[in-house]
């Protein structure tokens, strides 16, 4: 199988930021792919499917990031990522304004 | 954000006489309540507000470590402590494993930034497997506050 590289940037765009709960839907997306993904920011480069990677990169609303993702499957992990950042996280939105997350 | 602007060393639990999830976050939640960090009037609304968040994922994120936490409008800044339980306890953990470490985290509503910011700390802390097995081998609060120093200091993470 052929290893593909796919990159893009993002931009953090929920008003919470990458906090726990957003950060576990990533890695989750993430975990559903064979590919290496990774999360750049500045010049720290962690395992996209490490919830506690995630949250060690303290992500606000309004921060760029990186993605590469590297593997067979790396389009189509890439544009699933891609999708759920720049929706906001929607399956956090109903949760977070009641219990906060 | 240093644990020292947030853990509440007079509510560190280094022997967790809880066995279960619910209880657990019980006995954390009053442990801070008792060390007057959270109002008793509202202690069981903050404890409801994190037992909710534990039902859309568990904040057991695996290797005997959970983060129970919330926001909660009663706090005014980042609210935090630690428990341990030598024994475990069962946490629907993301490993199936038993969690011996809690941080547990209160944060307001209306400063995410400093959520994250105490969430980062946190997490950068926790990928070091000396700081955690310190932890879980504590047998006192001085001692969990020992080293909660230590890694302020930057003594674990470089």
């Amino acid at each position: 199988m052929s290893e593909t590289k796919q990159c893009a940037t993002l931009v953090i765009n929920n008003p919470q930021g990458l906090h726990m709960r957003p950060a576990y839907l990533f890695a989750e997306m993430a975990a559903k792919y064979a590919s290496r993904v990774e999360v750049i920011k500045d010049d720290i480069r962690i395992d996209g499917k490490s919830v506690l990677s995630i949250l060690t990169l303290g992500a606000a609303q309004g921060t760029e990031v990186a993605l590469e993702v590297t593997g067979p499957d790396a389009p189509d992990a890439l544009s699933a990522l891609v999708q759920l950042v720049s929706a906001g996280f929607p399956s956090e939105k109903d949760s977070e304004s009641e219990v906060g997350t | 954000m240093k644990f020292c602007n947030f853990v509440k060393s007079d509510a560190i639990k280094v022997d967790l006489i809880a066995k279960d999830k619910e209880s657990v976050i019980r006995e954390l939640v009053g442990s801070l309540t008792a060390s007057g960090q959270l109002k008793s009037d509202e202690q069981e609304n903050i404890i409801q507000a994190i037992l909710k968040r534990e039902e859309l994922g568990s904040t057991g994120i695996g290797r005997g470590i959970a983060v129970p936490h919330t926001k909660h409008p009663s706090v005014t800044e980042p609210i935090g402590t630690i428990g341990i339980s030598p024994d475990g306890v069962e946490f629907q953990s993301l490993d199936g494993e038993k969690v011996q470490l809690f941080f547990m985290l209160i944060s307001p509503p209306d400063r995410p930034g400093d959520h994250l910011r105490a969430l980062e700390n946190i997490s950068k802390q926790l990928q070091d497997d000396v700081f955690c097995r310190f932890l879980k081998q504590s047998k006192t609060a001085e001692d969990v506050k020992q080293i909660l120093e230590e890694a302020d200091n930057n003594q674990f993470v470089s």
